[in-house]
């Protein structure tokens, strides 16, 4: 089986400073791959330059079979792979439906000029979109915030809608950066349950950056660990847990 | 029922611009009265010659809401209301739905104005003119702004905020001075007087006698008599409506979302599969072409008009009416375009009123004097007078420290305008009597 994502020696600097050196990866179909590390350790800048919100110097990274080095990050998005961000990035004055109707973008294709008329094609394109906005909120269980302004809503229904709207998207790789930062145990237990639910159920393979060791032993099928920029380990949960290196990275030598 | 919204059975039936019975029935009254007002209603009009209500001017000047107008110079205020809402649902999709303060609207509106005029005025020896009719030149008004807004955009999408406030005020800048070379004397005429511009008849072809006569009095049906003015104003009011559906639309379909996303969050948006770039110069062009059509009709309904007249004073009024009104909606920048447009006439009536007052004797008149210089040994800070050099303020400059005032009081107190304000008393009335 061919991997979905192949990243191959990708290295990103900052003038002088190096956030991502020579880490390559790949990501299978169907899998659910985690990123791990310490802070800073450049588990974000791998999600920049995967949306090429970052590009990096050297190094490739070929999803489906093509590079996507260069493209501009709404080619990356028509291509198939959505995220969230780690500091909610909701379009805040726009109520939870037309957030999710943003996500569908690249799956709508009506111009301003349908949209004046608004009769016909735009009226259909929006009808039918909606019903596939109503699933997903049917999905994330969020129905009763339909109308609100995001910017109004409880912190971990704003993190759902985010996922709703990358969702929206219908992507073919969905990267989650920290998707249970801040949350209590009761909000990590949904949020995990709604993970499980996209692999199994919507088949979507998922690159998670998470800080909850927990909640990542459990539910990755891969754990990638990076320190100061540098892959240290890759494998199975429990290949991870038992090196020393990952070891030495989040408890000190000593502990190794 | 028939006061609590139903519950949506449908999608279709959500997504309406005018989802419930209250909304559709409202906007029929204003549309009604909208059509209505140049039209004299005999009997209101002869309620305001009762000897007690015909001695206060305001009153006996027409008040719009109150008194069907008639034709009188109300009607031109309105007229000009009209115009000015075309132009300002253009900076709305620009600075409220996208999210980019400009402040070249006025540039924009001439570049519309003059486009216009070379299309379809006449020519003569020093400007040039087609002659074309208005079916060509006001949409032609309205391109040929959009196309400006295109090649300007390039510079402006890499711009953000203040930087791009302060570019597109160089615009306005730009504009004027090129009306002022040789052959921008030959599109926009003598830089004092201005040129003629083609009038609102609706021709078939050049020179061909009018299909719809706007420019004359005229009788409708056999019996109904119109004057020009009536004709002009309906004329307006149709456009009106048409390009607040247009805006309208926009703003609720895939564009106006995109736009939104980028005014909201720029990255997420490319993120989300908007190209910025792309969206920007779709914004700018749109909004332009509003501009472009308000300035056509703008300068054909003032007939003769310099160019230096489409300055920054013209943006700022745009800015202020979105402010006022309420960024970013459709209701709200109609709302502040009345309130904005009928400041002016409002301050006028008001002064005219406080004037008469210090001829007469007592309280009133000295509290009026206060406030109101007619000469120039009095002090108030007022004048009745337009033209007062060396003496206090007159009405016009009063109504821009007004607009800045009112910009000010509205940015602290109420962001999203009168819209706002409404949405405020709305929610009142909904959850009256438990709204507390």
């Amino acid at each position: 089986m061919t991997a979905l994502l192949e990243v191959d020696n990708i290295t990103l600097r900052f003038g002088g400073v190096t956030a991502i050196n020579d880490v390559s990866f790949d990501v299978q179909p169907e899998e659910l791959f985690a990123i791990i590390g310490p802070n800073g350790a450049g588990k974000t800048s791998i999600f920049n330059t995967l949306s090429q919100v970052y590009r990096p110097q050297e190094g490739t990274i070929r999803f489906e079979g093509e590079s996507i080095m260069g493209l501009r990050p709404d080619k990356v998005a028509e291509l198939g792979i959505a995220r969230t961000f780690q500091n909610i990035e909701l379009f805040p004055q726009m109520n939870v439906i037309d957030n999710l109707l943003t996500g569908r973008h690249i799956r709508m294709n009506g111009s301003i000029f349908d949209g004046a008329i608004w009769l016909g094609k735009a009226k259909k394109e929006e009808l039918e979109n909606r019903r596939k906005v109503e699933d997903i909120i049917d999905f994330l269980e969020i129905e009763q915030w339909r109308k609100h302004p995001v910017a109004l809503l409880p912190y971990g229904f704003q993190k759902r809608v985010e996922l709703g709207r990358a969702l929206a998207m219908e992507p073919k790789l969905l990267l989650l950066d920290e998707p249970v930062a801040g949350m209590n145990l009761e909000e990590t237990e949904d949020m995990a349950r709604f993970i499980l639910d996209i692999k199994r159920e919507l088949n979507i393979p998922m690159i998670m950056v998470e800080h909850d060791m927990g909640l990542v032993m459990d539910i990755a099928d891969r754990v990638m660990v990076l320190d100061f920029g540098e892959r240290i380990a890759m494998g199975t949960p429990d290949q991870v847990q038992a090196n020393p290196d990952v070891i030495a990275a989040y408890l000190g030598s000593e502990f190794a | 029922m028939f006061l609590r919204p139903n519950l949506y059975t449908s999608y279709e039936q959500e997504i309406q611009i005018l989802p419930t019975y209250t909304k559709k029935v409202l906007a029929a009254i204003a549309i009604i009265v909208l059509l209505l007002i140049p039209f004299d209603v005999p009997l209101l009009t002869a309620a305001t010659d009762l000897p007690v209500l015909r001695n206060i001017p305001i009153i006996s000047n027409g008040i719009p809401p109150l008194r069907f107008l008639g034709d009188n110079n109300w009607l031109r205020v309105l007229d000009q209301a009209l115009i000015f809402g075309i132009a300002a649902l253009g900076l709305n999709i620009l600075t409220g739905v996208a999210g980019q303060v400009s402040l070249g609207h006025a540039f924009f509106m001439g570049v519309g104005a003059y486009t216009g005029a070379v299309l379809g005025g006449v020519a003569s020896s020093s400007v040039w003119g087609w002659n074309l009719p208005i079916w060509i030149w006001l949409p032609g008004a309205g391109v040929g702004a959009a196309l400006v807004g295109i090649i300007v955009s390039p510079v402006a999408v890499r711009l953000r905020g203040l930087y791009l406030a302060i570019v597109t005020l160089g615009l306005v800048f730009v504009g004027i001075h090129m009306s002022n070379t040789t052959w921008g004397k030959h599109i926009a005429g003598d830089p004092g007087l201005g040129r003629d511009f083609p009038t609102y008849d609706i021709q078939i072809w050049k020179e061909q006698p009018p299909l719809i006569s706007i420019d004359e009095d005229g009788k409708w049906f056999g019996f109904l008599d119109v004057t020009d003015n009536q004709k002009k104003y309906l004329f307006l009011a149709v456009l009106f409506l048409f390009f607040i559906l247009l805006a309208k639309n926009v703003a609720r379909t895939r564009t106006g979302r995109a736009l939104q996303a980028i005014r909201d969050r720029d990255i997420a948006a490319e993120v989300m599969g908007v190209p910025e770039f792309k969206y920007k110069l779709i914004a700018f062009a749109t909004s332009s072409f509003f501009a472009g059509v308000a300035g056509a009709l703008f300068a054909s309904f003032a007939g003769k008009l310099p160019a230096s007249q489409f300055s920054l004073a013209l943006s700022v009024e745009f800015i202020a009416i979105l402010l006022i009104g309420g960024v970013g909606t459709v209701s709200g920048t109609v709302m502040g375009t009345f309130f904005v447009v009928l400041i002016p006439k409002f301050v006028e009536s008001f002064t005219d009123w406080l004037a008469d007052k210090t001829e007469g004797t007592g309280v009133g008149a000295k509290l009026a004097e206060v406030v109101i210089s007619t000469g120039p040994g009095n002090q108030g800070p007022v004048s009745s007078a337009t033209q007062t050099p060396g003496y206090p303020l007159n009405v016009f400059d009063w109504n821009l420290v007004l607009y800045g005032v009112l910009i000010i009081v509205f940015l602290i107190f109420e962001p999203l305008g009168l819209y706002g304000i409404w949405i405020k008393i709305r929610n009142y009335w909904k959850r009256w009597p438990f709204s507390y």
